[in-house]
């Protein structure tokens, strides 16, 4: 043939595309290298020889007239792509960058090369520079000149030796890739600049500095993971939260994590009061009261009055003078008897503000971690939805038991089944508390949330029973301090009505215990044995995460109101926490099972905070703050009897202050203008309001823009599948042209002259 | 599942008297100023999961130097307690099983195993993993194939356990469309680490404990 065949411009000879929109190979300035590239991709994939799974595969060379065709199910129609056209999409940047090497190296690359310049957008400039690692990839691939994988590698490992230790240790733990990978470029990244001083230093007398260095960082780096090996091996019941994890799930688990997190409260509750209350009076104890000391018998325990009125556990205790005051010579020039090296101590003040500032460290932490644990579940813009979400997250790999892991089984089927359920109940849970808070009354509460219990929503009616105990609860409580704070008050005029309240207190707290040491006797020890034995069932008794957790908060809602008045009270909690903590996992590993129901861990761990925070906290220092403010103390006892509220103490002290003199003029004056006055009050909440609404605008704002950024990305998949059709349609209009000519050359070889 | 009183490596200062007693070659392989799994994969004293690893394998092999250089067949390693009553756990040792034939795993692909679901280890590579092992058909996407699989393994073993056809269909075109933002009918790598990031159980749930 004179005319050498093109190996691409056979369209033209095939008529049906003249009526088609223009193809890539009709402008061949233009797009010649669009296929080109094309076909050099398809090359050199069909070089390397990808693995590429097809079920019943044939010998797939593009050659072959049409054996090798798979029906692969596509986005719309049930297109059936080509082994060529697959070839290519398996190679696509988006499929590889979850299996091949190179392809994590080099996005690592990128991410390392940001990392170290801090741009946080891509530059325009640059393509290779540019986030996307399909563009990179791309790039690095079909240039003739293409570095290699070894090349891609080394880059990465300088890009890694110019970072810190610190950075270098972060990136390369989140590398996906294998332990001996990570060891090699880790090795390579260390080595330093000086080599060859390095070899010629070390036979020397005097090693180099940069080999000592390196051996002194590495071996404190070891030091440190020892100890941090150590650490974690002397976390409390880090071996029992392992176990109850491993047999009941991550929801039971929750309820444990959050006793463990109420003692670190009280833990942050004690210590201010035990280093600047407690421990400053009981080393300089007030003069002994008059009359006999009771003595000690058991009941005091249980009843927390007798012998133990008169310690450090109660308000009455405390004295309300400078405790070790300067020692001024007697008028008629006698001499200091004592010596007073140390310094004077207020105890009024030390009380008020140690008893505040605990509260706000409190207030602060609980706040944070609020909305810490707020923040990690709810993203702005997210689609609603739960499927993908419980089919990719739900499935608890830590636990082991055969038996545990049908309950899984058993429970994500369910949630699957259902979906309306499912769905709805996260936009229902707003409304049960809503309806909670409104409708104060008992009759029409319970209306409400009968109407709302036709909904068969297990999830649901655990968050409705949760809100009735609540409010029990609570409205049990808050008549407890109206009748303190009100009526006690005035009845117990002439005594010491702190020390009772504090006792009262203390005596809710430890049957408090007792009932629930009786509760789990009965509910799971005697339920269970009663339910082998006569009932013949072999189904133990759940264990009822809600109720559990809600003895929980109201303790600490007990500890919290009682530390006023009982500076030890967060002791006896801490205490009973621990109890608490071996009793129920005894019990729940002899007698229950884990909960039928499917719980979120997370969400339940953020209810349980929200909780702590909301009517537990805050209903406590509310109270605390009617009786700093308002209430007038006991005359007879207490570091405040002389005063006519507990807050001024603080004034007293400003007033004395400002006597003082000019050298700390400031702290009045902040206390007068600034304290006293509502004027900055108003200021500060009109600021926070301002804030608040700025960041809601803010929020509203990345909602919109995610909106885009997702049209975005879908339009551009219109676009790959688009390409991915033509790029069919092409293989398909040349293997149909070629087998065309085939058997135009079979027809010429058979029959020379008939042409 | 043993319920006796802890295993001697988790009880503290084991970490301390464990590795310093062990044979040089172990320490060297673990505390080597490049290497280390203590160092940057997870903080497990090694020796606990080294002790695991030679229990799997036969009497002749478990003395340390071999214990480094020899694999494991996958069926031991699914006959630990940890893994059997995992549904995906052939996936698991599959997907870090470094063999030409996927059916082995030496000690370091078995600390690879260890150290992604571990507490240290980062969400970005849980997610990455999980989306490896949910790869039924390893072609780097989850197609609709790959998530009736994965439905199948959640749902149960048995056969009255599974979704009918047009529960599954349904199911999966839900999937598809919550998380499915290019709209090409698969879910790649980079969905699923947005469907993942939104799941604040996930790096708690893919956990696995010695």
């Amino acid at each position: 043939m004179a005319q050498p065949l093109p190996f691409v411009l056979n369209v033209p000879e095939i008529p049906e595309d003249h009526d088609r929109e223009p193809s890539p190979y009709d402008e061949s300035e233009v797009h010649d290298s669009f296929h080109q590239l094309i076909q050099e991709q398809s090359q050199c994939v069909a070089e390397e020889g990808l693995e590429l799974r097809q079920r019943g595969l044939g010998a797939a060379a593009p050659g072959t007239s049409g054996s090798g065709r798979q029906a692969l199910v596509g986005p719309e129609d049930a297109a059936a792509y080509s082994t060529a056209t697959l070839r290519i999409l398996a190679s696509m940047p988006s499929r590889t960058i979850g299996r091949s090497r190179g392809a994590i190296i080099s996005q690592y690359y990128n991410r390392t090369v940001r990392l170290r310049r801090r741009v946080s957008r891509p530059q325009l400039g640059g393509v290779g520079r540019s986030a996307r690692p399909s563009l990179r990839l791309y790039d690095l691939e079909l240039d003739p000149a293409a570095l290699e994988e070894e090349e891609k590698r080394s880059l990465l490992v300088k890009e890694l030796q110019s970072l810190t230790v610190a950075q270098r240790g972060h990136m390369l733990k989140g590398m996906p890739l294998g332990l001996a990978e990570k060891r090699s470029l880790r090795e390579e990244s260390r080595t330093l600049t000086g080599k060859p001083r390095e070899r010629r230093g070390r036979r020397g007398l005097f090693p180099c500095c940069g080999w000592l260095r390196d051996t002194c960082v590495l071996a404190l780096h070891g030091l440190g993971l020892w100890l941090l090996a150590g650490l974690h091996g002397l976390k409390p019941w880090r071996y029992a939260l392992k176990r109850i994890g491993g047999q009941f799930g991550s929801s039971v688990l929750s309820y444990f994590l959050f006793l463990k997190t109420l003692l670190a409260f009280n833990a942050l509750l004690l210590l201010p009061l035990l280093a600047f209350v407690v421990g400053v009076q009981a080393a300089f104890p007030p003069p002994a009261s008059p009359g006999p000391v009771p003595a000690f018998t058991g009941l005091e325990l249980l009843t927390g009055g007798g012998r133990l009125t008169h310690t450090v556990m109660y308000y009455g205790y405390y004295s309300n003078s400078t405790l070790n005051p300067p020692c001024v010579p007697a008028p008629d020039g006698g001499q200091c008897g004592r010596e007073t090296d140390g310094l004077p101590y207020n105890m009024p003040l030390a009380y008020l503000f140690t008893v505040g500032g605990a509260f706000f460290i409190t207030c602060i932490t609980l706040v944070y971690s609020m909305s810490h644990s707020f923040g990690e579940s709810y993203r702005v813009g997210s689609t609603s939805g739960v499927h993908a979400i419980t089919v990719f997250c739900s499935w608890d790999h830590k636990v082991t038991q055969r038996r545990a892991s049908r309950l899984q089984h058993d429970n994500i089927r369910t949630h699957l089944k259902s979906p309306v359920s499912a769905e709805q109940g996260g936009a229902l849970l707003a409304l049960p508390v809503v309806v909670c808070l409104l409708n104060l009354g008992a009759p029409y509460l319970y209306r409400g949330l009968a109407a709302l219990e036709r909904h068969d929503s297990p999830v649901l009616q655990v968050y409705v029973a949760v809100c009735r105990n609540l409010i029990l609860k609570m409205v049990i409580l808050g008549i407890l301090c109206y009748h303190w704070l009100g009526r006690r008050v005035g009845a117990l005029r002439d005594q010491c009505w702190e020390n009772f309240v504090g006792q009262e207190l203390y005596r809710l707290m430890v049957l408090d215990f007792i009932f629930i040491l009786l509760d789990t006797l009965f509910g799971e020890l005697v339920w269970r044995l009663i339910s082998e034995r006569k009932l013949k069932r072999k189904e133990k008794p759940e264990f009822d995460i809600a109720g559990n957790v809600l003895e929980l908060i109201y303790g600490q809602t007990l500890t919290w109101l009682g530390v006023l008045f009982a500076p030890l009270l967060p002791a006896v909690q801490i205490i009973k926490l621990v109890f608490l903590f071996y009793i129920k996992k005894t019990s729940l590993m002899a007698n229950c099972q884990a909960p039928r129901r499917p719980w979120l861990a997370s969400h339940m761990s953020t209810v349980f905070i929200s909780l702590l925070c909301f009517p537990s906290f805050l209903g406590a220092a509310v109270f605390l703050c009617y009786a700093v403010w308002q209430v007038k103390p006991s005359s007879t006892c207490g570091p405040f009897r002389t005063l006519d509220t507990m807050y001024e103490a603080g004034k007293v002290w400003v007033r004395r202050l400002e006597k003082a003199g000019p050298r700390v003029s400031w702290l009045p004056w902040v206390h007068r203008y600034l304290v006293e006055n509502t004027f900055p009050v108003y200021l500060v909440s009109a600021l926070l309001l301002a804030v608040i609404y700025l960041n809601i605008q803010v929020v509203k704002g990345q909602r919109k823009v995610i909106c885009l950024l997702r049209e975005q990305i879908s339009n551009e998949g219109e676009d790959k599948i688009f390409l991915i059709n033509k790029l069919h349609s092409v293989y398909e209009k040349k293997e149909r042209s070629r087998g065309g000519r085939t058997q135009e050359a079979e027809r010429l070889e058979e029959d020379p002259d008939a042409r | 599942m043993r319920t006796a009183e802890p295993p001697r490596s988790l009880r503290p200062g084991w970490a301390l008297r464990g590795l310093r007693s062990l044979a040089p070659a172990l320490s060297n392989f673990l505390l080597q100023p490049g290497g280390g799994s203590a160092d940057f994969a997870y903080r497990e004293p090694g020796p606990s999961a080294h002790r695991r690893f030679c229990e799997l394998l036969p009497q002749e092999h478990r003395s340390t130097e071999e214990s480094l250089h020899t694999r494991v067949s996958l069926e031991q390693i699914l006959s630990l307690p940890e893994l059997k009553a995992n549904p995906f756990k052939e996936r698991i040792c599959r997907v870090f099983s470094t063999s030409p034939a996927r059916d082995s795993l030496s000690f370091e692909d078995f600390l690879d195993l260890l150290s992604v679901f571990s507490d240290t280890a980062t969400p970005d590579l849980k997610s990455h993993y999980a989306f490896r092992i949910f790869d039924f058909d390893d072609d780097g996407t989850l197609n609709r194939e790959d998530l009736s699989q994965l439905v199948n393994c959640l749902t149960g073993p048995g056969e009255d356990t599974q979704l009918s056809a047009s529960e599954m269909k349904q199911l999966i075109d839900n999937i598809l469309e919550e998380s499915d933002i290019d709209r090409d009918g698969t879910i790649n790598l980079s969905e699923f680490q947005h469907v993942i990031s939104r799941s604040p159980d996930f790096a708690s749930s893919f956990k696995i404990v010695l």
